[in-house]
């Protein structure tokens, strides 16, 4: 009984914070139309495209107060660049949240400054950014920028979250063999990645090897887009460096794990026309090298974006459609419609961390397989 | 939105740093204890289930050993029985031939022995009826022959008896 009125707690407080991403994201405003209030299509736009990026705060929610003054409210994260006079480090708060060039940060004799969310370095000379008519900055150039940014912050976190959990899964075994706690909600999702995914796609014999990063994998992704659907604002597996990151890692392992099979199977497949075969192979090349690994990353960074983009729309339907149905009405169709997305988006987030992990299990099954030569090639 | 302008090195980089880091980490000291605790219970829980079918398995042959035995001593017990019944029959029966034997036996010999107490009080009496009609036969003798004249009559008498016959 204690237990299920648990659960149905942890229903609702989960459910809460799920949904009140609406109010979050409606409120929210830094780049602003007027006095940072974000009230035309436009504005909603931009506003959008500035949430897919990744950023160098973190920003919950701002707002005007009665001076007129803007306010941010959240906390600056280390920037550390490479530039051409060696690395620097300082608080993104420096940059005082200007995002298109004006504020000038002076770090010995580098000048930096922030456009778009990317760091900048003045050329040598330069005391002010200038802009050609596509406003690309005409005598800046971009730095190697390894910030602790937002999505590395988040990436830390679901780390931080990751070691824990299954740290204490871990622990758990020591004192008996059935866990307790948090570790009874991890053991069956560690047993479902194990028997529906490694087992069925790699084989019983060789999936073992495979598991450590199957496991890191499934649970990095599915914690990240959980993450994502917080009023944390992440985006992280929205972020195509994350999601190239990934596919590379699981091309790399099927590529150095392949049999003898699976490489003369690519290269010079048996069983068809001598003629055909280098052309097969510059297929079957392509197809494991590039092909592959660009649907993985793909899927994943088109499914997160497209779902937060489509969230953040639905719930700026509270803006947008004020002139027409009212507040009340406005706020109401805006509710129900993002309720229903985000609890569509909590399936797509487990479902895109499944389809990743379960595909990099199909490719290393397919590249560690071992044909019976029994049958002719 | 350009999606390749947004690709950053740098997050990249941190990217895989921190995933080949918390890989690492996590392979050491969750995912290898885990799969091997997970393994160490899935095997413990299939001899478990092992040892219960072979229980079962032994209880049962057991319980057939314990039938055939129990079917075993009741037809031993069975066949004693018919032994001992067959036996007693033939021990009656036995002693049944024996007590006629020994009765005829012994009415045998004691007809004969009455046969011979009656040949021999037969023989006596003879002799006892030979004794006395001696005896009489003498006594009468004597006195009719003592004169002279009876003893010739008596001669004469029995010359005459022999003659005739």
């Amino acid at each position: 009984m204690a237990i299920a009125t648990k659960s149905i707690k942890f229903l609702v407080l989960f459910t809460i914070v799920f949904t009140s991403f609406t109010a979050f994201a409606g409120g929210d405003s830094p780049s602003s139309d007027k006095d940072g209030e974000i009230n035309t299509p436009k504005g909603i736009k931009e506003y959008i495209k500035h949430h897919l990026k990744d950023s160098h705060d973190f920003s919950l929610f701002s707002y005007s107060n009665d001076a007129g003054e803007r306010k941010h409210i959240g906390f600056p994260l280390p920037v550390i660049v490479w530039t051409s006079n060696g690395l620097k480090t300082f608080m993104s708060s420096e940059f005082h949240h200007n995002d298109d060039g004006h504020v000038l940060v002076e770090k010995g004799d580098t000048k930096l400054t922030k456009i778009h969310g990317k760091i900048y370095e003045l050329d040598a000379g330069a005391s002010i950014v200038s802009f050609d008519a596509e406003h690309h900055a005409t005598n800046a150039h971009k730095v190697l920028d390894f910030s602790i940014t937002k999505s590395v912050f988040g990436i830390l976190l679901a780390g931080l979250l990751m070691i824990l959990g299954f740290g204490s899964l871990a622990k758990g075994y020591k004192k008996g063999a059935i866990p307790t706690g948090v570790g009874r909600i991890l053991e069956p999702l560690v047993l479902y990645v194990r028997d529906d995914i490694a087992k069925p796609n790699i084989g019983e014999k060789k999936y073992r090897k495979f598991m450590p990063y199957l496991l890191t994998v499934f649970f990095f992704i599915w914690i990240l887009n959980l993450l994502g659907l917080t009023p944390l604002g992440f985006n992280v597996t929205g972020q195509i460096a994350v999601t190239v990151c990934l596919a590379v890692i699981t091309t790399i392992i099927y590529i150095t794990n392949g049999s003898k099979d699976f490489w003369a199977h690519t290269l010079w497949m048996p069983g068809v026309p001598m003629l055909l075969r280098p052309i097969l192979a510059v297929l079957e090349l392509a197809g494991f090298l590039l092909i592959k690994p660009f649907s993985l990353l793909v899927r994943l960074f088109a499914n997160i974006t497209a779902g937060h983009s489509v969230v953040m729309g639905i719930a700026a339907l509270m803006i947008l459609l004020k002139a027409q149905f009212g507040t009340v009405g406005a706020t109401g169709i805006s509710f129900v419609l993002t309720l229903f997305l985000t609890v569509i988006e909590l399936l797509v987030a487990f479902l895109q961390a499944y389809i990743f992990t379960m595909l990099s299990a199909l490719f290393i099954g397919m590249a560690v397989e071992e044909h019976d030569h029994a049958h002719d090639h | 939105m350009d999606i390749f302008n947004d690709f950053s090195i740098g997050l990249f980089a941190m990217q895989l740093v921190i995933l080949l880091v918390l890989l690492f980490l996590l392979a050491k000291f969750a995912w290898k204890p885990i799969m091997n605790s997970l393994e160490e219970r899935e095997s413990g829980i299939e001899d478990a289930l092992e040892a219960a079918a072979n229980a079962r398995k032994e209880m049962q042959n057991l319980q057939a050993d314990n039938e055939k035995l129990i079917k075993e001593a009741r037809a031993e017990r069975d066949a004693m029985m018919k032994d001992a019944r067959e036996i007693k029959e033939k021990m009656i029966a036995d002693a049944k031939e024996d007590a006629k034997e020994v009765t005829s036996k012994l009415i045998a010999s004691a007809q004969a022995s009455i046969e011979q107490e009656k040949q021999a009080a037969l023989a006596e009496i003879k002799k006892n009826v030979a004794d006395l009609s001696i005896g009489i036969a003498e006594t009468v003798i004597k006195k009719e022959l003592a004169s002279k004249d009876e003893q010739i009559k008596l001669v004469e008498g029995m010359l005459k008896e022999v003659t005739l016959n």
